[in-house]
């Protein structure tokens, strides 16, 4: 038995179908024990009580079972199944059923017979119930096969009878997945049975039993998620629906209509008790828009949402939904401005705002006045104002989305979103704020929404300030007023909380780039300067400062009468901030400044194109030396080296690729200079110096590889493949070196087992990518893997050595866009003094402030780092709730990191720093070839590093002996 | 007939001494039991004596039930338990219970020790009164006899605020007290179920109202205050203690707190302290954010907020105080408001509603000269500001509440008569159901068809069931049985089980029929041919021969005889019992007509 076993294993293994690696795990296992079906057999059959072989069945389905013997499980426990007096043991039967038809490699079909012959005899509802949950598993296992699909759902519609809810549910919910889909249908009759299943459906929408009709809405939307056209009948099924007496009910029928109304928006749907006619989304837009006033708050969550993504609703529709007025009042237009005096005054209603405004007038033309029925009306002021925090919520995100796609609306709905900035719970401000800035474009502050929006800068809440700041950076304010005072607000708040000092530059950078003619004017004033009198310099130093020549000269750059406003002080403080301040102070053209303007000429734009040239060209010149002289080709690289890196610094948007490219040319670099070492054929002892100089380097291109791969974003396969080719040489190297220095083989066997294994891994991760590396390294050693595997290790080392220095240069095809990893740590800023003082022993939090750029899911790869100054290092996992995203492509970090040590007699710097943690085994699921199945050896390279990415700040602390 | 009666003694197209008397199959409730700001004389209280020339009160009231801790929804309460008599239960939520005490017994030393009143119910007896309360809480089902169960579910408001569901069997009356269907600063919306009841009794104080938002309201509110207050004005904000002052107090605290103001801000003496105490206790009953944020810190622990001293209002600079009583009518507001009516820079600003009467009602009406006690006239220089922060459902507000329980009535109460008359107007048109709004002293009485329940025993159900198809919602199904009625309540059996509970024998009723048949073969041959023939016909049923030479369908039996006079004629006997009716006389019919010419 266990030789026949051996065998089926070495089988598979060249036949190279197979799975995950818990497998593998099962499969040790299964050379110990007979077989899983066989136990499963023995301990059912020892079962005395239905309780025993409930425990058994429990235990049993704790462990995974392989594809192959899935069958005779099934068979065995289908043969229990029969002798089974027990409904909960015949009901976990039927579960485990389900579980194993879903198993992969296992196909269904031949269950399918027996599961519904079971059905038929079956009593117990649950039981049945679970046996339906069964079949939609084998059903779903087996998509393409019609007969069987068809078959199921002929099951299901006979057991739609069933007294029990359970049941009910089931076979609607299996209707729902498997009922026929009309575009694999080629004939007509089976086109009957699609729309037959739609029906079937439909009537189960008036069950008695609210969960049933729960399952029949769902299982309508199921339908539609499988691409089945919905008919537009059901609409007014299930318009009748949202009056059901349970919320889940009518939170499925909200979503139901919703679906219908994106299929027909154009039909026409009449008004009940009416003869007007309107279009079908306006019709579903305005039922949606009742429900955002229904009696629970899960359907009017569901309600909000679902309005944002209408957005083929009329736009007279869509107004009404900011208006409280009855649709007798529709016609009249209100701009916010008058909505102060006007509003309400004419209509019917008071607005409670006056005393006495509330005695009725005449009434007004009362057919058309209905309070309830009014559809969209008000339906966002209704849904802003909820008690709950979750509708407001998703009644500002609705509003962002509907604003986005209707500028018109974007200008009424302002009113309301800046009211939000008040709102009591801060998620539902900061929620606010941020859909103000995604719809800022369509829209213009007024002097008094600025008001309201400005006194939000008073808020404790950091996030706040900032996104309010984000805000401010991309709106439009209207008059040179609001300038001032978002100036005059800004500033309060810079003085209130300092830290938020970068924010406000930025912040006052594109409010002056994107108002220049409102700045001008207000020059003077902000600079306070005199016609005739010269004024104090101001401190060059004070932040406030700062902040207003930011705001005055990029307002400058596009408004070339601005300097002419300037005193002397001020092209002065321009041309220090130019250099200090970089990035938020911007190139002007000064008249009669020729050095200022000079020394800010290379940056300007039209050079971006000769540098991407001048990369280009420097690339191209490295790759075509193959066969210079090695001394020529490590100066040459070195150069390029060097002008990468400063190509680089001057050229930010090429940053990324240049000093991708001049990472992996210093490890070619590396590569060539271990090699070139003239020492390679000494005997071993002499060696020893030397392969201090190799085995770093080898090292090295290690770690700078694990860089390329996993701190740059954007990069893709074919860098990749290149990537690990250059790892790939530098274990060959390491392999080398160590052979040369170690005596003895037998630690050598190990090493060239492992390396081998990598050459196979490497292999089928990049098969497809092989041929593009003609002449390389691994071309070369796969052309010799088969020698290799055979040859002992001595001889492996001798191959390689040779191949490696035969090995070309691979060019490396510059990736479209690439983005270094980046971090900086803002707080702590590293310049305190003053130690932290903690008692030894407790621990102190220091809240660590970070910016990231270009790091992808920094959920899980960002980590902070402490260094105590004896070398104890740790790692601090921050939550995910930590990280914020501003911005695409940038992130924040703002946690707390926990310091504890034992006491010190004097204070001492720690240093904190961030680490990107990479994982390159997770880099392989990309490649096709594990879909069908292969377990990948596990290689070395699976274990999981971290690259430092940050600067480390430096932060004193004292940890005091505690007092006795 | 059964019917519902309802009466208000108070509140009846009229704001103030809500007092409702609603006879609901048999049992007599009485919905609140306030008094009216508006009058000093015996009109301030409901006008019990209504009741009582039947005899005593607690003979005729099964309960009262208390919404809420305003005045004029529980002012006259000790007067009316104590001096009028009453000893039954009275039901309120813990809140109110908690706080109703206080607010009686301010309003007892304003009447008694300001003016000096006689004849008024004294501590002891608000005491006594608090003695006979039973407290109710949310959602909590309160079985007050063996028929009678009340109900209460969340009103907004006022803190403990509550709208009562009244029940009797299947007959059952909503009466919401205030309430409001927009949230505030700290508290939620009223909520209600769809329990679908008789009668929904309803508050319509904003009847003709349709609220702007509330944040524009609250903006607005901020803005006159914080402008007052650089101006160096001075701000009176008229408040009843509990209430909208909380909401105010949150709302002007973070304000302070986020504008980092420095004006004082006060609250009139006494009765806050305790009154801010109970808000803090009773949280689970206030709004979501106060929920969830309670532990790190209770909202209602003011920072900014001090407790005010008669002294202070002569103090210079600005400030702003919440003063009691909230329609300038009375006590500390309207001593506040004489000192400082006459600078232009003062503000006063009216939270909410003014009863027709008092001081709030004439300045807000546009009344510049006052005339006080003794002769004196006051003239009104400061602004005068409205702020509608009364927290009553508006006009919509009111529909929804509708929509949300899905009342047969509807029945209007706490408004103005002709505001109501609006609001009834468009509840008639757009739920086509019937609304009425008496006035005090009148009885509105409703017709109910209460719906009697029947038990149906599982054996004869389940039969039933099994028969047909699943029970169609659309269609009547008919069902035979026995109804019992023993002891006052109904049950539907299968007659088998009905005939051995009552110790009766069953009488079988048999239906015979002969039907003559042509056809001069023999007796067998016919059955044979009557059996084939039937067996064609009646697919769905069971149709056999029997070796007797008799056919049954179903548990009809046909026997075959030749005629005793022609033989070439059979007759058919058919026999059914009076439960096969429908297919006996359906198989006579069948058979009348002859059977099928036989292939010879």
């Amino acid at each position: 038995m266990a030789a026949h076993l051996k065998k089926r294993v070495y089988e598979e293994f060249t036949k190279v179908v197979q799975q995950q690696q818990e497998e593998i795990a099962t499969k040790k296992l299964r050379l110990t024990k007979p077989s899983k079906s066989a136990a499963l057999h023995i301990d059912l059959c020892k079962a005395t009580s239905p309780a025993d072989a409930l425990q058994y069945l429990l235990q049993f389905a704790r462990k995974p079972v392989e594809a192959e013997s899935v069958e005779g499980v099934v068979r065995i426990l289908l043969e229990h199944y029969y002798k089974e007096n027990d409904a909960s043991v015949r009901l976990k039967i039927a579960s485990l059923l389900g579980l194993l038809s879903k198993t992969s490699g296992f196909s269904p079909d031949c269950i399918m017979d027996d599961a519904i012959n079971i059905l038929q005899n079956e009593r117990s509802h649950q039981v049945l119930a679970q046996l339906l949950d069964t079949l939609l598993a084998i059903g779903t296992k087996l998509p393409e096969n019609q007969a069987i699909q068809m078959r199921l759902v002929d099951v299901a519609c006979k057991h739609l009878t069933d007294t029990s809810h359970g049941v009910r549910n089931k076979c609607l919910q299996l209707l729902g997945n498997l009922g026929s889909l009309e575009k694999s249908v080629t004939k007509d009759t089976e086109g009957l049975a699609a729309r037959d299943v739609q029906k079937i459906i439909g009537d189960y929408f008036s069950d008695q039993d609210p969960r049933v009709r729960t399952a029949a809405i769902k299982a309508m939307l199921q339908l539609h998620e499988r691409g089945l056209k919905l008919h537009q009948t059901i609409y007014n099924q299930a318009c009748k629906l949202l009056s059901d007496d349970y919320e889940q009910v009518r939170s499925a029928a909200v979503q139901l209509i919703w679906v219908v109304s994106q299929l027909y928006p154009e039909s026409i749907v009449p008004i009940p008790s009416s003869n007007e006619e309107i279009r079908l989304v306006d019709d579903a837009f305005g039922k949606i828009c009742h429900m955002v006033s229904d009696g629970s708050w899960v359907v009017r969550v569901q309600a909000a949402k679902l309005l944002g993504s209408m957005e083929q609703v009329s736009s007279h529709f869509l107004e009404q939904t900011l208006d409280k007025k009855l649709m007798s009042d529709l016609r009249r237009k209100r701009t916010a401005h008058e909505r102060a005096k006007e509003l309400y005054s004419s209509g019917e209603f008071s607005s409670g705002r006056k005393w006495g405004d509330d005695a009725p007038k005449e009434e007004v033309d009362t057919g058309a006045v209905n309070l309830i029925e009014s559809g969209a009306c008000g339906a966002f002021v209704h849904g802003l104002e909820d008690e709950m925090y979750e509708v407001r919520i998703a009644a500002v995100e609705a509003l962002c989305m509907l604003a986005q796609s209707s500028p018109s609306f974007a200008e009424k709905c302002l009113d309301f979103l800046v009211d939000m900035f008040n709102d009591e719970i801060e998620e539902v401000r900061l929620q606010s704020i941020h859909t103000m800035r995604k719809i800022s474009n369509n829209i213009t502050l007024r002097e008094d929404q600025l008001d309201t929006v400005l006194a939000v800068l008073e808020d404790s809440s950091r996030d706040i300030r900032e996104a309010l700041h984000e805000l401010l950076c991309c709106t439009n304010v209207s008059t040179k007023e609001g300038i001032h005072l978002a100036l005059v607000e800004l500033l309060k708040n810079l003085t209130k909380y300092p830290t938020d000092r970068d924010s406000i530059w930025k912040c006052l950078k594109f409010l002056g780039s994107r108002h220049p003619t409102l700045v001008l004017p207000l020059v003077p004033e902000l600079l306070s300067t005199h016609p005739f009198f010269d004024t104090a310099e101001p401190d060059m130093d004070d932040p406030a400062y700062i902040a207003v020549l930011v705001l005055i000269f990029n307002a400058a750059k596009t408004c070339p009468t601005m300097p002419a406003l300037f005193s002397d002080h001020t092209f002065r403080h321009y041309a220090y901030l130019r250099d200090s301040l970089s990035h938020l102070v911007p190139a002007l053209r000064l008249p009669g400044r020729k050095l200022v303007s000079s020394a800010v000429s290379p940056n300007i734009m039209p050079h971006e194109d000769p540098s991407q040239q001048f990369l280009q060209q420097s690339l191209e010149r490295v790759y075509s030396l193959q066969h210079l002289d090695p001394q020529g080709t490590q100066e040459l690289l070195e150069f390029t080296i060097r002008d990468l890196q400063r190509l680089g610094e001057l050229q930010s948007e090429l940053a990324g690729v240049a000093d991708f490219s001049a990472t992996y040319l210093q490890c070619q670099l590396l590569l060539i200079k271990a090699l070139q070492e003239k020492l390679w054929n000494v005997a071993a002892p002499l060696y020893l110096k030397q392969s201090d100089l190799a085995s770093a380097a080898a090292k090295q291109i290690m770690e700078e590889t694990y860089k390329m791969e996993f701190m740059y974003s954007g990069v893709e396969n074919k860098q990749v493949v290149i990537i690990h080719h250059m790892r790939l040489q530098a274990k060959a190297l390491q392999l080398i070196v160590t052979a040369r220095t170690t005596r003895g083989v037998d630690p050598l066997f190990g090493m060239c087992e492992k390396f081998l294994q990598e050459v196979d891994f490497f292999q089928r991760c990049f098969i497809a990518d092989l041929p593009h590396l003609q002449d390389s390294f691994v071309d070369k050693l796969l052309d010799l893997m088969p020698r290799l595997m055979t040859s002992k290790p001595t001889e492996v080392v001798k191959i390689l050595q040779t191949m490696l220095r035969q090995s070309t240069f691979l060019h490396l095809p510059l990736p479209e866009k690439i983005h270094k990893a980046s971090a900086t740590i803002i707080e702590p800023a590293g310049e305190s003094d003053n130690p932290l003082r903690f008692t030894s022993g407790l621990v102190v939090a220091l809240d660590v402030d970070a910016t990231l750029e270009h790091v992808q899911d920094p959920q899980s790869t960002v980590k902070v780092q402490v260094v105590y100054p004896d070398g104890q290092a740790q790692m601090i996992h921050p939550k995910p709730a930590d990280f914020r995203n501003p911005g695409p492509g940038r992130h924040r970090l703002i946690t707390q990191v926990y310091l504890s040590h034992t006491a010190w007699t004097e204070p001492c710097q720690v240093e904190v720093r961030l680490l990107l943690a990479y994982n390159s085994s997770a880099r392989i699921p990309k490649s096709p070839w594990i879909e069908s199945g292969e377990v990948p050896p596990l290689v070395e390279t699976s274990s999981e590093g971290t690259i430092p990415f940050s600067k480390p700040v430096k932060v004193y602390i004292m940890p005091k002996p505690a007092r006795r | 007939m059964p019917e519902i009666r309802v009466t208000p003694l108070g509140a009846g197209q009229d704001v103030g001494r809500s007092c409702i008397l609603v006879s609901i199959a048999g049992k007599n409730v009485m919905l609140d039991c306030g008094m009216h700001m508006g009058f000093n004389d015996d009109r301030r209280f409901p006008d019990f004596s209504y009741i009582t020339q039947n005899g005593r009160l607690t003979d005729y009231l099964d309960c009262v039930i208390i919404s809420h801790f305003h005045l004029d929804h529980c002012g006259a309460l000790p007067y009316f338990s104590e001096m009028v008599g009453y000893d039954g239960p009275i039901y309120m939520t813990p809140p109110t219970q908690a706080i109703c005490p206080i607010l009686l017994e301010d309003y007892r030393k304003i009447a008694v020790d300001k003016k000096g009143e006689a004849n008024f119910f004294t501590s002891q007896m608000i005491k006594d009164c608090m003695k006979k309360v039973v407290a109710v809480h949310l959602h909590q089902t309160v079985q007050v006899d063996d028929e009678l169960e009340i109900k209460a579910y969340y009103a907004g408001h006022v803190l403990g605020a509550a709208m009562f569901q009244i029940k009797v069997g299947s007959e059952s009356v909503v009466y919401t007290g205030d309430y409001n269907m927009t949230p505030d600063r700290h508290l939620g919306a009223a909520w209600i179920d769809r329990c679908r009841p008789n009668l929904l009794i309803t508050e319509s104080t904003y009847a003709t109202t349709i609220r702007d938002s509330k944040r524009c309201r609250e903006r607005d509110f901020l803005k006159k205050v914080h402008e007052t207050v650089e101006r160096g004005g001075k701000v009176l904000i008229p408040v009843f203690a509990l209430g909208r002052a909380q909401e105010l107090c949150i709302l002007l605290e973070t304000f302070w707190e986020r504008m980092n103001l420095k004006a004082p801000i006060y609250f009139s003496t006494g009765l806050t302290e305790k009154a801010n105490h109970y808000y803090k206790l009773f949280i689970t009953w206030t709004n979501q954010k106060i929920r969830k944020t309670f532990v790190q810190r209770n909202m209602f622990e003011f920072k900014h907020i001090k407790a005010f001293d008669r002294a202070f209002a002569d103090n210079p600079g600005p400030m702003v105080v919440f003063a009691t009583p909230g329609m300038l009518h009375a006590g500390q507001s309207l001593q506040i408001f004489r000192k400082w009516a006459g600078n232009e820079k003062n503000m006063v600003i009216m939270p909410g509603y003014c009863v027709q009467g008092t001081v709030g009602h004439k300045i807000l009406s546009g009344q510049r000269k006052l005339e006080m006690e003794g002769r004196q006239v006051l003239e009104v220089k400061m602004q005068v500001e409205y702020m509608s922060f009364s927290a009553h459902a508006d006009a919509k507000g009111i529909m929804q509440l509708i929509g949300q329980a899905e009342p047969e009535h509807v029945l209007l109460v706490h408004g103005e008569a002709k505001k109501m008359e609006f609001l009834k107007q468009k509840i008639e048109q757009e739920f086509r159901m019937n609304c009425y709004m008496p006035a005090n002293g009148e009885t509105v009485t409703l017709p109910t068809s209460p719906s009697i329940p029947v038990g149906i025993s599982l054996g004869l159900l389940k039969r039933e069931m099994a028969q047909g198809l699943l029970p169609d919602a659309k269609k009547p199904r008919l069902l035979q049985g026995t109804l019992i009625m023993k002891d006052s309540n109904f049950r539907l059996v299968s007659s088998e089980q009905a005939l051995k509970e009552l110790g009766l024998a069953e009488h079988q009723l048999r239906f015979t029929c002969r039907v003559h048949l042509h056809d001069a073969r023999k007796e067998q041959e016919t059955v044979m041919r009557v059996y084939s023939h039937l067996k064609s016909i009646l697919k769905d049923h069971c149709v056999q021969h029997l070796p007797d030479g008799s056919v049954t369908v179903e548990s009809i039996l046909i026997q075959a005889a030749a005629h005793s006079e022609d033989p070439g004629t059979k007759v058919l006997l058919v026999s059914w019992t009076y439960q096969d009716e429908e297919l006996g006389s359906y198989l006579t019919s069948l058979l009348k007509k002859g059977l099928p010419q036989a292939p010879s």
